[in-house]
């Protein structure tokens, strides 16, 4: 693998081929804020909250650094007032959609963001797509997957599958930042397959 | 819909995942919804996973996860039609088969939906029926049209 070194933030950043800006300035120890983003999982760009400045064709521009690659020579910004604005936004629109994530509330008093900026409609799902992703990529179960589109958009669990391999694993709950997996995956057990509950009430 | 059905079309297709969409239209077509044993037998012959197939499925207005009437009758809500009448079309055809937008009947006689635009915004206020195109509806009109599908 051969190194490349890009600007961020005016350090030179020493970084491989084939990285993303934002590992590239976390192996720098320059901190960006992510949702969507795990390390064990592809990069994704949903949540967008790691937009950085990149100069290049006599401009900047705002890209996702979790999916924009490390090139030689590129100068990137990582801190400002553009980006925090930016930032700041996107905040708090999550924030309509998940008011008591304690994630997106440590997130919105760094960049003073408003959680009542925008009118609430709590769907309590952010769309990181962390649950689907890491179902399909790491557990190979895909039990989890979205459905619809637009702004009906949503997570459901697969019946089918769910009553077979989610009993067991759960994992996703844990990564999942509003909670919503978790009751999502429960509706979808008392709906379709409720015996597992049962069971566990019954052994009470 | 039987599984030896499913099988004829999947073996039409290369079985690999690229054949998916053509695939769950053509069960579409013949059986005018996608039952989920269905999918389940797409999913497994296909190796795409249920959950990007029900992605799918969900995604595109073409596919029908719920059963579908023998006829499928599309009112034109878009802005001509609109302005030319449409509610009181679509409250016409609502009266006359006694269903809301996306239901379908007990009889199975007829599915309503309604649609944002066909095209033909000058034949407004339009309702298609099985691909069928009636223009310039006035309320009475558009209940003897139905009679026409049994």
């Amino acid at each position: 693998m051969s190194k490349i070194v890009l600007q961020i933030d005016g350090r030179d950043v020493e970084a491989e081929q084939g990285m993303t800006v934002l590992e590239a300035a976390r192996s720098a120890g320059i901190s960006i804020p992510t949702v969507c983003h795990n390390e064990k999982l592809e990069p994704y760009g949903a949540c967008r909250l790691c937009v950085v400045e990149v100069q290049g064709r006599g401009r900047t521009n705002l890209v996702a650094s979790c999916l924009y690659p490390a090139e030689q020579a590129l100068a990137v910004t990582t801190k400002s007032e553009k980006i925090d604005k930016t930032r700041k936004i996107l905040i708090e629109q999550l924030l309509a959609h998940a008011p008591d994530a304690e994630i997106l509330q440590n997130l919105a008093q760094e960049y003073g963001a408003d959680k009542d900026r925008f009118e609430k409609e709590a769907s309590f799902c952010i769309l990181c797509g962390l649950c689907v992703r890491y179902c399909s990529e790491v557990k190979q179960n895909n039990a989890v997957g979205f459905f619809d589109r637009g702004a009906t958009r949503e997570i459901r669990f697969v019946p089918e599958l769910a009553a077979k391999v989610c009993w067991d694993c759960k994992e996703c709950f844990a990564l999942c930042p509003t909670s919503y997996a978790q009751a999502a995956y429960h509706l979808t057990e008392a709906l379709a397959f409720p015996s597992a509950s049962s069971q566990l009430s019954s052994a009470k | 819909m039987d599984n030896g059905k499913i099988d004829k079309i999947i073996d039409k297709y290369p079985s690999d995942s690229s054949s998916l969409i053509q695939v769950l239209l053509e069960i579409q077509s013949e059986n005018r919804w996608l039952p989920k044993e269905a999918l389940a037998k797409v999913s497994e012959r296909l190796k795409v996973p249920l959950n990007r197939i029900r992605h799918i499925t969900t995604f595109y207005k073409a596919f029908s996860v719920v059963p579908k009437g023998r006829h499928e009758i599309h009112v034109c809500t878009g802005t001509a039609c609109h302005v030319r009448g449409a509610k009181r079309v679509l409250g016409a055809v609502q009266d006359a088969t006694g269903l809301k937008p996306g239901l379908t009947g007990e009889d199975f006689r007829f599915s309503l939906e309604t649609v944002n635009c066909v095209g033909c915004c000058a034949l407004g206020p339009v309702m298609v029926i099985d691909g069928e195109h009636h223009g310039k509806l006035a309320p009475a009109k558009s209940k003897d049209v139905l009679k026409n599908y049994e």
